[in-house]
């Protein structure tokens, strides 16, 4: 799989900067900037929507989030997480390897790193999130390579599914969990969940402990129910009330410390605070808690116009940062895009959100969610959405596992395919 | 409002647009439409209904069972209770009109 040649990103610009009177007209030229689910998604519905699109991206593989931690307990290899562009390509989508270094909002372009600029009359930008290295003392990208957060897919997974499998028995593993807000609401628990069940079946004398800065979270009460049916001897959960919130590491010596205590670790994982990509802050579409508010029927940023924000870096008000959050704002974002170019009133949205967690192979949890804009923000529609029934029977869970391995397929294949 | 729409519409299928796909068709995707098919895909992967070119009846009718609680499942009895019955059957009408795959 090679990058594109210079020749083709230069012959892809050249192609838009000649794009003759239609790129004049009330259609424009929409610009799409990052290749996850967002953007990709956006990218899609754009070009469905009959709008000239380029989607930039600076990665030709993508390597995606949902079911990394599935990767991580060796349940899957990491190649099922791997995404290729071609299909958006296929679908006549412009697709441009490139890095973007700026966004110019007064003057409508994005510069690329080989110093070429490309004009847009809007913009949707899906950068994603950036792991704040600031915020746990001790805790910076080198800790990183020591203590994997594999809160991003790729390199860091391996490497913590690595260390897993090499862990001895015996061991003790430490996972820290951030306050919100975050990317995947309940990606921690099932990480925790899916650890203690290597432990449990492999490394049985080994013991979880889940440090969590906050005392409540999603799906809370059925990962608690079947980590006490499942895990009573190998997770250890300890919330903020209880003195749960890191405060410094210390990868040389491989301890992780609290308000109240100091746990040595045989593997630690730490997921830190986080914030949207660099390039939101540079475009100044990010605010002073580092995410982007948006306008929650065209996801238009609050604070530059022409940009539309989508995805973990948007200020989603009560729909968690997923992959199935930003696929759904994408479609609105997108079709608000054409009627904003059309000239026409983008009408009210509903979006829907769902996302499965696995707290052991074949047992499977849900929340789902329905919202509308309310007061500025994203709001739950109210009487709809929750987690599936606590008292629910076995086959209920093995039906969302299996839910929740069709989605994936579902997804990858609706945004990549 | 609606006369300059259809107008826009030919407009847009005279330019030959026409063409694209069934997304950009006759019926914009109403409130909650468009997030379908992050579950029920294009092609029908794994285990949910392919739901592109149903009838309309049978989408709307299976929503009003799932938002009465009628008939069981996992994750849909929680979705449908978020939209009114105007508003699943107008997801129902946009649904049908996609194109099965």
């Amino acid at each position: 799989m090679s990058g594109p040649t210079r020749r083709a990103v230069l012959g892809t610009l050249a192609g838009l900067a000649a794009a003759p009177a239609l790129g004049q007209d009330a259609r424009g030229r929409v610009v799409v900037l990052g290749g996850g689910f967002g953007g990709a998604s956006a990218a899609r519905a754009l070009h469905r929507a009959g709008l000239s699109v380029t989607l930039v991206e600076a990665e030709t593989t993508y390597t995606a989030c949902p079911f990394s931690n599935e990767v991580i307990a060796g349940l899957q290899p990491l190649a099922a997480q791997r995404f290729g562009y071609e299909g958006l390509r296929r679908a006549g989508i412009a697709v441009v390897h490139a890095v973007a270094t700026g966004i110019d909002g007064g003057a409508r372009s994005v510069a690329l790193a080989d110093g070429s600029r490309l004009p847009y009359d809007r913009l949707v930008l899906s950068p994603g999130i950036a792991l704040r290295f600031d915020a746990i003392p001790g805790y910076d990208e080198a800790a990183a390579e020591v203590m994997p957060h594999a809160w991003k897919a790729g390199a860091q997974t391996e490497l913590l599914a690595r260390r897993l499998a090499d862990l001895p028995d015996g061991g003790t593993v430490v996972l820290s969990v951030p306050a919100n807000p975050y990317r995947c609401p309940p990606g921690p628990y099932e990480r925790a969940s899916l650890i203690a069940h290597v432990l449990k079946t492999r490394k049985p004398r080994s013991k979880l402990i889940v440090l969590d800065a906050k005392d409540t979270f999603s799906k809370q009460k059925l990962f608690e129910a079947a980590w006490k049916e499942l895990y009573p001897d190998h997770l250890e959960y300890v919330p903020l009330a209880a003195g749960g919130q890191v405060t410094a590491v210390d990868p040389g010596t491989m301890t992780v410390r609290t308000d109240f205590s100091e746990v040595r670790a045989a593997l630690a994982c730490i997921i830190p605070p986080q914030r949207a990509a660099p390039i939101a802050t540079a475009a100044g579409v990010a605010d002073r808690t580092g995410w982007c508010p948006i306008d929650p029927v065209t996801f238009e940023s609050r604070l530059v116009p022409g940009i539309h924000v989508v995805g973990d870096a948007c200020i989603g008000g009560a729909m968690p940062k997923s992959a199935f959050s930003a696929n759904a704002q994408a479609k609105v974002c997108a079709d608000a895009v054409a009627d904003l170019m059309a000239g026409r009133t983008p009408a009210t949205p509903k979006l829907i959100n769902t996302c499965y967690s696995l707290v052991a192979p074949g047992y499977g949890i849900s929340v789902a969610g329905v919202y509308r804009p309310a007061n500025g923000v994203l709001a739950d529609v109210e009487g709809a959405g929750g987690t599936s029934s606590l008292d629910a029977p076995m086959e209920a869970r093995r039906a969302e596992a299996a839910y929740a391995e069709a989605w994936y397929r579902t997804i990858t294949a609706d945004v990549f395919g | 409002m609606r006369g300059l729409r259809a107008l826009a519409l030919l407009a847009l299928a005279l330019l030959g647009l026409g063409a694209a796909p069934a997304a950009a068709g006759p019926v914009p995707a109403p409130p909650g439409a468009s997030s379908c098919s992050g579950c029920h895909g294009a092609h029908g992967e794994g285990a949910f209904a392919p739901l592109a070119g149903r009838p309309a009846s049978d989408i709307a009718a299976a929503l009003a069972a799932y938002r009465s609680g009628e008939r069981p499942a996992t994750v849909m009895t929680r979705i449908a209770k978020g939209f009114t019955e105007a508003e699943s059957r107008a997801i129902a009408a946009y649904l049908e009109q996609q194109a099965a795959p």
